[in-house]
Formats: structure tokens, C-alpha cells, sequence
């Protein structure tokens, strides 16, 4: 069993509330690294030092948000009104159990009997608006002791192993913030690493933002857990990202063109090293490297995914294959890291 | 000054998004008794600082309320017939809903009043015919002459929109911009109580341009100050005609304090414990996303900044019978001024810890 | 003109691979700029010094055009893409594209030759001429541009990158002819403008400019049942006040009239409602700059045939040349 993946996905950090998880991956890492701080929205920021071989400073970026709901309001009856923190499809959150607050309250998204439905209704989407958390409170006095207006709920999984993959909650991006964490308990690289665990990464990647202008890298590589669309189809035109088939690399999505210098280094490593890739359809979703990368007249940065089933959702799913060479594509890219390869033109300079 | 009349001439001043210079000038007027030093950046923002009495180097607030207002800009002068008329294009989230007959001016060479008009609905394309006038048809009446109208007005023009504040019953006050010169009111009131005492912390108070496109002033000028706190002062919607919903405050309910990603949980704290030492009652507003005011901006200068949302109930937000409570206004003048003055050297120390602590 | 201005206007460049344009316009201004940089998007930078006491300016014209990248390819070897920047459905069919490695394609749509509405971006493919997968001669992640020749026709001149090569060629101009300065004057020739203004950003937080001037195409209100925008071809050059991404600054457009009046070279206001450009990224970096525009009145924006005229291009370059010239007062 996976410890640090178990740990990581059971824990809790809603985006804006990440305190929970913070703490944990400073426990974690606290021995490996040289130094940490937090900033003031929250972002976790470790220096692993280098061997001094090499003049760079290299940011790794994974945030360790989760996406959730957020209670805006208590009924009379006692039960909680609430809004989605991040992208959750309606469609998700109908009969779903969540923890709410700094408190842990069970609660559950309840739903009218079907017997009492008209037939058409049967077959509506039920819009959040109308839906509400039941935590069991007979009315809304019951209710202040327990939750406050604010508080964040997330889903409630528990972390599971069924051979070739794994289920859990938020591998997008625990999964991510665990091979961080493995590459700074692992032996130190020719130069610096600053890591950030940043937040509010589902709510507009805000976190990376002043994490980067504040860290100012040479270059940013950006570790995220990307949806994979390999339910079977007929079509011959769908997104072509599946469990098993390696970590995928990014090219370019709705926010960002990801710089080719890296994804060339990131592709000729994996094939030198015989670690399986696939390329992550471009077109749409975003991840950090979008913020990173305007920051201080420029950062070269790019954006290695695990692939994950059933994105944004309670139980998602990994191949625990792809997440062993998640880790050593990344550690193997970083190893062999040099400055001339952000030299960008033919011509001089 | 009485709160009325300091909402009087806020609201009165023309000074939509880009063209804030007005509304600039009488802000610097009121602003400068209380603080030692004004000045205007490029962007159009207005800086009023004003030193603490703790010991240097000393820690900074700042305190942002965008004085821009929504607005119309003249996009073509139609010069075909005898009379000259004006198409309007939007500055800001113009509720076009209410803009038949409603009353502007045109500020060309001189002001030129003006009505807003459209053929009637039975003469537009089918397609158009039950809705609300849109731009293609809204067009500005200014009563002139073509020759006179072309020679006055330019493309790129700015018109703001005409109406005086009016009471109501109870302490209620209704006109156009209370968003969001009810919060430049409300800053003018915590820097006068300011005069008389005691704050650690030095001061910028900041008069945002440009918050109703794109938040500019927001990003500029927090990147300019780098402030070591920030709290954004805004409207919110206020339960009235229109809105009856659950979650939204009353007017005079005192001011909201807002709760989300765009807020420091160790500022909203803070905010709490201020309104509780001095006994106001203040609600709680949430956002799951962006806060859609310049808090969303000022948190993410540079490396960061905590941040605090206040918030003035406001009914009808984007239309000329904006309605607020003076007393709202006033109390979210107060409490920043309380707030202001709890704040000490280890005040930042005590944010950074909150964000490691274990609950209890 | 023109043998410059073909090549700039025909080069493969869109948005996230502009190589080749940097290459020839770095080829171009080298020997008229105090100095060149690339930063690392790769936005080309050519400083021209002024005095201790000058405004810093920023310049952008952007190198990127727009064009399509591969997404997947079917088992008989039909491209399937995605758009970089906007491209419309109804410039796709019958179309032919170019890769960087040189290979040509034709892009149609599924089903019937001639559908009633245009089906979307997904239900179109292009032909490279492969007939498997394994064939294929292009690649998830590559990226083509719509390949046309540039054509010349009186004043007229057409092509499928005006927006925003013609923007370059004025920023090149300017800089050969800009003798002397008080500002610090950088032109920067921008990468990845069409998917949101993205090198601008960089470059801009870099350089933290006191005023930053975009040089790009904008719409025409000429055609029949055209959007009321009131910018004519052959009008000259458009001072922008507003687009949907910024306010021009009040005082850098004054003193961009004021400049035009005095050197009598045409010029309109333009207020735009459906778009906008680096402008917009200059305004926002940093403590913020004073931010405008000069547009090129052009039709057809986004199209293959994208028509700008010529008179307009040269008033343009006279204009920013005068404007560079002289203190400006905001």
C-alpha cells in the first residue's frame, strides 16, 4: 500500500482552506529540506538545496487543493445551503457524502424520493441550488455550534488499492504533491529546488501566482494529475489520454503554450531512460504553468501530468504503474537539467 | 460633514472608468486634512498616506475603494439629419435593462445634457422587439443641432449618467454611483476618526481607478504600495425589489464581512474581533470563486497580500436608484478606523502562525 | 517594401512557434538597434537608448499568427485539431494549411461537402495525405498556419497574417527611421498575442514600461451590414480609445492626435466592441503604464485575405516616428 498516497488523499484542503494538508506535507518533507516558509495566501514553499554544480534555480510546482463546496447558508429546517469550489458537474453531487469544516461534521446531499417525482422530473438534472447538506440537525440553532457560513466541505473516500490502479479522492493533485514529496526526500540535484505546494490552484491558480514571482525561477515544471477520457468509444476523435500508458506531457491547453525547449528535454529523457510518455491532448483545462510563466519578464515552464478516471469527482482513479514513472520521468528530467537548454534562439544574442 | 451631504457630492461628481479626474479632484479635497501626502499615478488611482506612531520600519495597510462608476463612452456621432445623436458603447457592467429615458451628459467640449432614447419597439427588426433597448438602437438625445453636436463631441467621449441623491424613509439615501462612493465615503469617515487617534500602522488609502473593467487600479496600485496587509472596501447586494432571496443582508443591517478565497481568514478574523469591540452588529457574506471586487486583485501583487473584504448592503447595484443606509455607511467607517488602531507589530506574526495552527 | 514585408507576411509563425519570424526580423533590425535580446517566451527585444530623463516605452507588435495544432490522428490518418487563437469554422473547408516541416494539408469538414450551418472545429479534419496513422508525417502537438500568398493590388495589400505581420513591418520602420529619442524605447516583437495577449505579459513584467503602445490591425465598419465601428480603410491610421481589454490612457491619446494634427497625417478614433491587443497587458504590469494603440484599419480580420491599405501602413510608421521623437506630455 501506497503510504504517502493514502495519507495525502485522505487528507483534507479545500481550496482557500488548505491549512490541514499544509501541515501534513510539512511534516512530511520537514526532514529533506533546508528551509520552509508559508506565504501569506498559504503556499507551502521548501528549498531542497543543490550540490552547487550547477547556477539554477528550479521551481516544482503541484498544488495541494482539492476542489469541495462551500457552505453559504443555514436553512431554518438546519440544513446547509452551499456553492462548488472548483469545476463539480452537478451531475456529481447528488447522493454524496462530505466532511464539513474545521470541525468534521458528516454530512450528506440528500435528494427527493424518485416514488415522488413526475416522470419527466425523474430525468432532470437537479441543480445545486436546490440542493442542500444534511449534517442531521433538527434546525438552524443546532447547527452554529457545529458549522460555521464559510466553512469548507470536502468529499469523504478512502484510499484504495485494486491491483494495476488505485482509488481515491483528489489525486488531482495529491497525486502530484506525493511525487514532490518524493523527489525531496531523494538525493540532492546538481542546483536548487524550491518547491511549492501552492493553493487555489482550482479557483483560478491563484497560489502559483506570488509563489513564483516571489521564488523568480530560471525554469518551472509544474506536476498535475490530468483527466483520462479512456472509457470505451466508437468515435476515432476523442481525447486520447488513458490510464496505463505513462505519465502524459503537456503541449498546450486553453491558458498556455508550454515552452518546447522543456517538453523536448522532458520527451528525449523519457525515451533515453525507456520510461513510457503520452502527449496530453491539446485544447482545453489550464494548469499553473500559465501564471508561472509571465512572471519577471518570463519563466520557462511546462507541465508533467498523471493521468487521472473520473476527475473532480469523489472517487478518482490512478494506475499505480503510471505513477512510479510519473515520479521517474520527473526525477530524470531534473537529473539531467542543464543551463543551454533555455538558450532560445539560433541566433546570437 | 454630514453623511448625506458627503454622499452628495461622491455621487454627484462625474467619474466613470477611465475618466475618473473628477471625482479625483474632489477626493483629493476631502481626503487632504487628514493625511500628510496625496498623489495621482498614471493609471488615474488616487494615494493618500499618512504615518503611524509605532516604531520603524513600521508595517503598512492599505485600504482600496475604486471610485470609478459604470458609465457610456460615444462610440459614433450619427450626423444625418437635422439633429445630431450619439451611440453609446458601455464603460463597466451598464445595466441596459433601465437605460431607456434615463437622463446623462456628454462630456465633449463643454457638458451637454442629454436623454437616452430609441425608436419606438414596434419599429425595430422583429428579432429586437420584446427586448430591452440594446446599443444598436439606445442612442444618446442631446437636443442639438447636427453641425452644433459635431463640433462639440468626439468619438471616445465619456457620459456619465445624471442623478441627484435623494433620501428616502428611515436613514436610506438613493442616487446613481453609491457603488462605489459609498465606500470612498466610508474611508473618508475612518480617516477623520483617525485624526483623533492612535494607530501603529501606517496608512495609504487608495481611491482605485478602473475597478468596474478590469480591476486595474487594484493590481497597479497595490504592486506600487506593497503593502503588508490590505483590506478592499465594496458593496454588496442588499435584500430589496428584485431580490428576496435567502443569504443576502438587510439594509442597515451594518456592514458585511466577506469570506473566501480572496480573503485571508486571519483578516476576516480581525475584522470580527473589531466589530465585536465596539459592538456592531455586522453580517457574513461568502464567495466560492472570485469576490468580484479589488480584493481579487490585491491578493495576488508580488508575493501576496492578506486581505479583507468590508462590504456596504446596497439595493439595486448598476442602476440610477442605487439605494444604501447612511448608517451602513458610517459604521463600516468605524469600524475600519477600530480595526486600524488594534493593529500592532505583531500583528503579521500572528497571521503567518494562523496559517499553521492546528484547529482546536 | 516589399521583398521584406512578402517574406514577413508569408513566414510560418503562430502563436508558441514564431522561430522563423523572429529569425528574419532579428536579421532585419539588427544593425539599427543599441541592443537585442530574446527572453525566454521569446519575445524579440530591440532597445533604442534615449536620455537618463526619458520615458521608458514599450512597443508591441506581435509576431504570432493564428493556426490550427493536432490533437489526435485517426487510424486511416486524418488530422484532427484544435484552434490556436481564434479561428472561425468558416475559414476552414476547402483551406489549405502548412506544418513547420513543410508539410501541406487540406482541411475539410465530416459528411457533407456543403452543409447548411458550419459544423464546428471538431467535426473538421485535415488531409496530409496519409493513409494510416503510421504514415503520418505530422504529430500530436504540431502546429499549422493557413498557407496563402501575399498579393498586392493598388493600395491595397492582402495576406493571411496582416494581423499582426503589417503591425512588425510598421515597428521595424520605425525603428530604422527613429534617428534620435528622448525616451528608452523598447520595441518588442511579441509572441503568443492571439491566444491572450500572453508575451506581452512577459515582456512587459520585465520591463515595467511608463508607457506602452500596441501596433495592430483592427476591424472595419466599411462593409455591407458591418458592426458599427466607425474606422474606414484608407482613413489612416486609428488612434484606439477602448477596447474590451482596456481604456486607452486620456493623455497618450491626446498627444497622439495632437502629434497627427500637427504633422497633418490623417488618423481616426476608433472604439472597439470585439476585441483587443497587447495594449492591454502593458496597462496592467507592474505599478501600471500609460497604455495605447495604433491600429491598422483591416478587413477581413482573421481570414485568409486579411486587407489593409498602404497609406495607412505609411501613415502610421510617420506618426509613431514623430511621436518617438518628441517629448510626450501625459
Amino acid at each position: 500500500m501506497n503510504e504517502l498516497l493514502k495519507k495525502l488523499t485522505e487528507a483534507t484542503g479545500v481550496s482557500s482552506a488548505e491549512k490541514e494538508i499544509r501541515i501534513l506535507i510539512r511534516d512530511l518533507i520537514a526532514d529533506h529540506i533546508a528551509a520552509w516558509h508559508v506565504d501569506s495566501l498559504g503556499n507551502l514553499i521548501a528549498l531542497k538545496s543543490g550540490t552547487g554544480e550547477l547556477d539554477l534555480r528550479i521551481m516544482l510546482d503541484a498544488h495541494m487543493d482539492e476542489v469541495g463546496l462551500m457552505i453559504t447558508g443555514v436553512d431554518s429546517s438546519g440544513l446547509l445551503r452551499f456553492e462548488t469550489v472548483g469545476g463539480i458537474d452537478d451531475r456529481t453531487l447528488l447522493g454524496k457524502v462530505v466532511r464539513v469544516g474545521p470541525k468534521k461534521v458528516t454530512g450528506v446531499i440528500g435528494a427527493r424520493p424518485i416514488h415522488l417525482l413526475k416522470t419527466n422530473q425523474r430525468k432532470s438534472i437537479v441543480k445545486r441550488e436546490s440542493m442542500r447538506i444534511d449534517i442531521g440537525a433538527k434546525n438552524k440553532t443546532s447547527v452554529t455550534s457545529k458549522v460555521s457560513i464559510g466553512d469548507l466541505a470536502s468529499f469523504i473516500t478512502e484510499y484504495e488499492e485494486l491491483g494495476p490502479t488505485a482509488i481515491g479522492k483528489a489525486f488531482d493533485n495529491r497525486a502530484g504533491c506525493a511525487a514532490l514529496i518524493e523527489i525531496l526526500r531523494g538525493k540532492p540535484y546538481p542546483f536548487d529546488i524550491i518547491a511549492a505546494f501552492t493553493v487555489q490552484e482550482e479557483v483560478g491558480l491563484r497560489g502559483a501566482k506570488v509563489a513564483a514571482y516571489g521564488i523568480n525561477p530560471d525554469a518551472a515544471i509544474v506536476l498535475e494529475c490530468t483527466p483520462a477520457y479512456d472509457l470505451p468509444t466508437d468515435q476515432d476523435i476523442s481525447p486520447n489520454v488513458a490510464l496505463g500508458k505513462g505519465p502524459a506531457i503537456y503541449v498546450m491547453d486553453r491558458v498556455t503554450i508550454q515552452d518546447p525547449r522543456l517538453i523536448s528535454h522532458i520527451m528525449r529523457t523519457a525515451e533515453e531512460n525507456n520510461i513510457p510518455f503520452q502527449i496530453r491532448q491539446p485544447g482545453g483545462g489550464g494548469t499553473n504553468t500559465a501564471v508561472i510563466q509571465a512572471v519577471h519578464g518570463g519563466v520557462p515552464a511546462a507541465t508533467i501530468a498523471i493521468p487521472g478516471r473520473h476527475p473532480h469527482a469523489p472517487h478518482m482513479m490512478i494506475n499505480l504503474d503510471d505513477y512510479k514513472d510519473y515520479v521517474k520521468l520527473t526525477e530524470a528530467t531534473l537529473r539531467s537539467l542543464k543551463p543551454q537548454l533555455f538558450i532560445r534562439s539560433t541566433l546570437k544574442e | 460633514m454630514k453623511t448625506f451631504d458627503l454622499l452628495k457630492n461622491l455621487t454627484e461628481t462625474p467619474g466613470p472608468s477611465g475618466f475618473e479626474k473628477h471625482i479625483t479632484e474632489n477626493i483629493s479635497q476631502l481626503w487632504e486634512p487628514f493625511v500628510e501626502i496625496i498623489h495621482v499615478d498614471r493609471i488615474g488611482s488616487i494615494f493618500a498616506s499618512k504615518s503611524g506612531s509605532g516604531i520603524e520600519p513600521r508595517p503598512q495597510i492599505l485600504l482600496a475603494a475604486h471610485m470609478d462608476e459604470i458609465g457610456l463612452m460615444v462610440k459614433e456621432v450619427i450626423n444625418r439629419g437635422e439633429y445630431g445623436f450619439v451611440r453609446v458603447t458601455n464603460l463597466g457592467g451598464v445595466d441596459i435593462r433601465h437605460l431607456y429615458n434615463q437622463s446623462v451628459i456628454i462630456h465633449g467640449r463643454r457638458d451637454l445634457p442629454g436623454v437616452m432614447a430609441s425608436q419606438p419597439a414596434r419599429m425595430l427588426p422583429d428579432e429586437r422587439k420584446n427586448e430591452p433597448f440594446g446599443y444598436e438602437d439606445l442612442v444618446v438625445d442631446p437636443g442639438l443641432h447636427t453641425e452644433t453636436l459635431m463640433e462639440l463631441v468626439d468619438i471616445g467621449d465619456f457620459i456619465s449618467f445624471r442623478q441627484p441623491l435623494r433620501k428616502l424613509l428611515g436613514n436610506n439615501v438613493t442616487g446613481k454611483a453609491l457603488d462605489n462612493r459609498a465606500s470612498v465615503a466610508a474611508v473618508t469617515i475612518c480617516l477623520e476618526e483617525l485624526q483623533d487617534r492612535h494607530h501603529e500602522w501606517d496608512i495609504v488609502a487608495v481611491a482605485t481607478a478602473q475597478e468596474e473593467t478590469r480591476l486595474l487600479g487594484a493590481y497597479t496600485a497595490t504592486f506600487a504600495q506593497a503593502p503588508d496587509a490590505a483590506i478592499a472596501i465594496d458593496v454588496t447586494f442588499a435584500k430589496g425589489a428584485g431580490l428576496t432571496d435567502q443569504g443576502y443582508p438587510e439594509l442597515n443591517s451594518g456592514p458585511m464581512l466577506d469570506i473566501g478565497p480572496n480573503v485571508h481568514p486571519g483578516m476576516f478574523k480581525a475584522l470580527k474581533e473589531a466589530a465585536e469591540a465596539i459592538e456592531m452588529e455586522v453580517s457574513v457574506g461568502t464567495h466560492a470563486r472570485g469576490s468580484g471586487t479589488d480584493a481579487f486583485g490585491i491578493q495576488v501583487a508580488r508575493s501576496g497580500v492578506p486581505t479583507g473584504l468590508v462590504a456596504i448592503p446596497l439595493r439595486s447595484m448598476h442602476t440610477m436608484v442605487e439605494t444604501v443606509n447612511k448608517k451602513d455607511v458610517e459604521r463600516a467607517g468605524r469600524l475600519l478606523a477600530e480595526f486600524i488602531t488594534r493593529l500592532d507589530s505583531g500583528f503579521l506574526n500572528h497571521l503567518a502562525k494562523a496559517m499553521m495552527e492546528e484547529e482546536e | 517594401m516589399n521583398t521584406m514585408l512578402k517574406q514577413l507576411l508569408e513566414i510560418h509563425g503562430p502563436s508558441g512557434f514564431e522561430d522563423q519570424v523572429r529569425d528574419l526580423i532579428y536579421l532585419e533590425i539588427e544593425q539599427f538597434a543599441d541592443s537585442i535580446s530574446v527572453d525566454s517566451m521569446g519575445n524579440l527585444i530591440a532597445v533604442k537608448h534615449g536620455q537618463a530623463d526619458g520615458l521608458k516605452i514599450m512597443i508591441a507588435a506581435h509576431m504570432d499568427e493564428i493556426g490550427l495544432m493536432v490533437s489526435h490522428i485517426s487510424k486511416e490518418g486524418f488530422v484532427r485539431f484544435t484552434n490556436i487563437g481564434g479561428v472561425s469554422p468558416l475559414i476552414l473547408a476547402g483551406n489549405r494549411v502548412q506544418f513547420a516541416n513543410g508539410t501541406l494539408g487540406v482541411v475539410f469538414c465530416e459528411g457533407k461537402l456543403f452543409p447548411k450551418d458550419a459544423l464546428p472545429l471538431e467535426k473538421h479534419y485535415i488531409d496530409v495525405g496519409a493513409s494510416s496513422k503510421g504514415d503520418c508525417p505530422v504529430q500530436v502537438g504540431d502546429a499549422a498556419i493557413f498557407k496563402r500568398d501575399f498579393v498586392a493590388q493598388g493600395n491595397r495589400l492582402i495576406a493571411k497574417s496582416m494581423d499582426d505581420r503589417i503591425g512588425c513591418y510598421i515597428a521595424i520602420e520605425t525603428l530604422k527611421r527613429l534617428e534620435e529619442t528622448p525616451h528608452e524605447v523598447y520595441f518588442v516583437f511579441s509572441v503568443q498575442e492571439e491566444v491572450g495577449t500572453r508575451g506581452a505579459q512577459a515582456a512587459a513584467n520585465g520591463i515595467l514600461p511608463d508607457v506602452g503602445i500596441a501596433i495592430d490591425v483592427t476591424p472595419t465598419g466599411d462593409l455591407p451590414e458591418s458592426r458599427t465601428l466607425a474606422v474606414d480603410l484608407g482613413k489612416g491610421p486609428a488612434i484606439k480609445v477602448k477596447d474590451t481589454g482596456m481604456i486607452a490612457h486620456t493623455g497618450l491619446v491626446r498627444a497622439m492626435r495632437n502629434c497627427a494634427e500637427k504633422e497633418e497625417i490623417p488618423y481616426q478614433l476608433e472604439v472597439l466592441e470585439f476585441g483587443s491587443t497587447d495594449a492591454r497587458s502593458m496597462q496592467i504590469a507592474g505599478p501600471g503604464s500609460a497604455a495605447g494603440c495604433v491600429s491598422i484599419p483591416c478587413r477581413f480580420v482573421h481570414s485568409q485575405s486579411e486587407t489593409v491599405d498602404a497609406s495607412d501602413v505609411d501613415n502610421a510608421i510617420k506618426l509613431l516616428v514623430s511621436l518617438l521623437s518628441e517629448k510626450i506630455d501625459l
